[in-house]
């Protein structure tokens, strides 16, 4: 059984129409532990040795946030700029993460149109979330594709549940090791192993 | 005593009190001088309100004693009474040993025998608990070295009374079989035992206290603290007290000090400012009788047959004591201001001595009418203390200059850091903690000395001196200093460091702690930039935690705190410039609704002040 760490960071979660409906799916779900960084640390003071002993203390990070000016939320820059120390995450010595898995679980405004080469922001959401990426390879760690809930600017509410039951059905089978690693960087976007139409 | 004379009783005690106390301590004159008077008033040779019933109203009274020697022990921790073993046992011994000696040679002089002599020096050596420590309590001179000193005194004495109960016996001259051997009063159970046997139940009795007080009471207290009766707790309180003290008498300690123990054993508890405020008020009560029936129980027809003795004894008396006091003061190295206090304070004789006489009456040691002459005496020079610790203040201690003369010189100051904190207590020392955490070294300057020494003593450097003083300043390195921060207690004192500093040393960054908002405004005024109320970070800190335990998100109420705290400092600026009253209400009302309409923007960012995390405005662009 994989143990899977959520790492929130969403500066105004009140405000939030999707990720509530997001959290609320998978905050039971056994194995799983959801690490609310913006309620932790309200003053950005990061834990670092707290930070460090949960990721080893788990084998699939994911990184839960919206998409802001394409990328996350500051507290989330400011929890990769301290907790993934040189010599510990990477460099020479920096073996502590190596094979774990990680990946985004985002929101945007846009629609998942509008992420593409040719269209209006002209790269993919793959592309913009390259930073993401390069940071987990350097860590060796394994970077999977993103779990995407897009055009939320226009969802209606109840559009919002299906994404709900597909992210905890995904993590249930993260969790329950039913999907390879091949099976999960073979797709685009991890929606499509869970996405029943 | 039937019902109608017991109400009149207490009608007559309770309004002599009440309308003599206030009036007492009005004229400046203290409780105790108070209470005194009423006694005479009430007493037999001026309205004659009370009579023959004072004697068992003061015996009755005298728990007051106790109960305070229990407070005192309740607010005196156990590492405090052993820093004051020094002075217990020194100072306390050689005043017994020294005042018996001069007041035996005063007995002979006025024509006693020796062992009548004797007998007297033992017995008026003793000072009296309740007013010592009830008058110093009132000048707030507990704490200073005066008053610690006293009570070392005091608290010796206390202990002094049992041997005492003991050996007066075997100066009986009168042969009387009952007598010998009797230790203490006839209700002792242990008369008959063997010397040994009665050490042992004695140690054994305080042994248990400590034991009992320690293992069995705190569980109790708990326990009745749960069921949330006041007056429960209330009875338990006394009912400790009260239990202690008959157990002391059953062994033939002290009372008082038995009490003292188990206030020292729970000093250390959860419950002692419960226990504080529920014995105080009987306390208080019990000490205001006991004054009063000490003031009725003047026997003025008696002095008056014989006033040239009588003064004349009073007069020997105090200066006697005084004297002994001033000069082991001055060997024991109090300063002369506090020196003269701690002698005038303890130059009576006290609330033991009738007890005593008493008892050297019953043992047929002393003869009737030496014992009513004592009486007379005792009462007498415990009346004048409060009128002499007046007369000490208004003619002697002003001659050692306005302030409480500084015990020692400023210390000489060899470091200079960049920083300089003025003040060392709570406030001052975390300022210093977190520097020095961050070795950040700071020069620190406080004003009391106890403090300054137990500092030093864990190592800090911390100096001696008033930090409003431009010479000391200077010594502490204000010339290269970048930093002061003024973290006195006193508000006009940290005013008048911060004129001291813009003439002497106008480079210093001057940090300045203010008390509340009208502080910050005197400062705000006096020109000073980095002003830090005391209480503001610390109550919204409070808010932040109610919201967050309310429900509302960490990080929100954080910026909801720093935005009002941002408008809070704002609006003080321009407060502080208005002198009007009505300009201020008005403005005071205007930025309360200001701060209101920008908290209610910041709570909605959802909406519409903070569109950074929200897409509302974006969403409108969309076509639909």
């Amino acid at each position: 059984m994989n143990k899977i760490l959520v790492l929130f960071a969403h500066p105004a979660y009140e405000q939030s129409k999707v990720h509530h409906v997001l959290m609320e799916a998978i905050k039971d779900l056994k194995g799983i532990t959801i690490h609310d960084l913006y309620e932790q640390y309200p003053e950005f003071d990061i834990d670092v040795a707290k930070e460090k002993e949960l990721l080893v203390q788990h084998d699939v990070i994911i990184w839960q946030h919206p998409l802001f000016w394409y990328s996350g939320p500051a507290l989330l820059k400011q929890w990769q700029d301290l907790v993934l120390e040189h010599g510990w995450a990477y460099g020479k010595n920096g073996h502590a993460l190596d094979g774990k898995k990680i990946f985004n679980v985002l929101s945007s405004g846009g629609e998942m149109d509008a992420y593409q080469e040719n269209s209006f922001h002209g790269s993919t959401i793959q592309q913009f979330l390259l930073p993401f990426k390069r940071t987990a390879q350097l860590c060796r760690m394994v970077y999977l594709p993103p779990f995407w809930v897009s055009g939320t600017h226009q969802l209606k509410s109840e559009a919002i549940d299906p994404y709900a039951q597909q992210y905890k059905l995904l993590l249930t089978k993260i969790r329950d090791k039913q999907l390879t690693d091949e099976q999960m960087l073979a797709v685009p976007l991890l929606n499509d192993l869970v996405n029943n139409h | 005593m039937d019902q109608q004379s017991f109400l009149f009783q207490a009608i007559i005690f309770l309004s002599a009190a009440v309308l003599f106390v206030p009036i007492a301590k009005k004229l400046g004159l203290g409780s105790v001088l108070g209470y005194l008077l009423a006694g005479v008033i009430i007493g037999p040779f001026v309205f004659g309100l009370i009579g023959e019933e004072k004697e068992d109203i003061m015996h009755f009274a005298e728990y007051g004693v106790v109960l305070m020697l229990f407070l005192i022990g309740l607010e005196l921790e156990p590492e405090m009474l052993w820093k004051l073993r020094k002075s217990i046992i020194g100072l306390g011994a050689l005043q017994l040993l020294l005042t018996t000696l001069f007041i035996t040679v005063l007995a002979r002089i006025f024509g006693f025998g020796w062992e009548h002599s004797v007998v007297l020096g033992m017995i008026l050596s003793l000072s009296s608990t309740a007013i010592v420590l009830q008058i110093l309590a009132e000048k707030g001179l507990m704490k200073e070295s005066s008053g610690q000193s006293a009570f070392a005194v005091l608290l010796f004495q206390d202990i002094a009374v049992i041997p005492l109960l003991a050996i007066l016996p075997l100066f009986s001259t009168i042969s009387n079989p009952e007598a010998t051997g009797a230790a203490a009063e006839s209700t002792n159970w242990m008369n008959g035992m063997a010397g040994w046997l009665r050490g042992l139940i004695v140690l054994g009795s305080i042994a248990s206290i400590i034991v009992v007080g320690r293992l069995v009471i705190r569980p109790v207290l708990r326990i009745v603290a749960k069921t949330d009766m006041r007056e429960i707790f209330t009875a338990v309180s006394l009912l400790i007290v009260i239990g202690i003290a008959a157990l002391m008498i059953q062994v033939g300690l002290s009372p008082a000090l038995g009490a003292f123990l188990a206030g020292v054993v729970l000093a250390n508890s959860e419950y002692r400012h419960e226990l504080e405020s529920d014995i105080e008020p009987f306390k208080g009560l019990l000490l205001g009788l006991f004054f009063i029936s000490v003031g009725a129980s003047i026997d003025f027809h008696f002095i008056a047959n014989q006033v040239w003795t009588v003064v004349a004894w009073v007069f020997a008396l105090t200066i006697i004591k005084t004297l002994v006091l001033l000069l082991l003061g001055k060997v024991f190295k109090i300063e002369p201001k506090q020196n003269f206090i701690f002698a005038f304070s303890l130059s009576q004789v006290g609330e033991f001595a009738f007890v005593l006489l008493s008892f050297t009456l019953q043992q047929k040691i002393l003869p009737d009418d030496t014992v009513n002459l004592m009486i007379a005496i005792v009462a007498i020079s415990m009346a004048i203390t409060p009128i002499l610790m007046l007369l000490n203040e208004r003619f002697i201690l002003p001659r050692f200059g306005k302030e409480i003369a500084p015990p020692r010189e400023a210390d000489v100051i060899d470091e200079k850091n960049k920083v300089i904190i003025a003040g060392f207590g709570h406030f001052g020392s975390t300022v210093g903690r977190f520097l020095r955490a961050n070795k950040v070294n700071a020069t620190y300057l406080d004003i009391d000395s106890d403090r300054v020494e137990v500092l030093r003593r864990m190592g800090l450097n911390v100096f001696y001196g008033d930090a409003s003083r431009a010479d000391l300043l200077k010594a502490a390195g204000a010339k290269e200093a970048r930093i002061i921060v003024i973290a006195i207690d006193d508000p006009a004192k940290r005013l008048e460091m911060v004129d001291t500093i813009k003439k002497h040393f106008p480079h210093l960054h001057m940090l300045v702690r203010s008390r509340n908002r009208y502080d910050a405004y005197d400062q705000m005024n006096a020109g000073l930039l980095h002003i830090y109320r005391e209480t503001l970070d610390t109550s919204i800190r409070v808010g932040v935690d109610a919201m967050s335990i309310l429900g509302y998100r960490n990080y929100t109420v954080h910026r909801l705190a720093k935005t009002f705290m941002k408008q809070d400092e704002l609006n003080l600026k321009k407060l502080a410039a208005i002198r009007d009253r009505e300009e201020y209400i008005t403005e005071v009302k205007k930025y309360i609704e200001e701060l209101e309409s920008i908290m209610q923007g910041d709570t909605q960012y959802a909406g519409d002040s903070i569109t950074g995390w929200n897409a509302k405005g974006l969403q409108d662009d969309l076509p639909h």
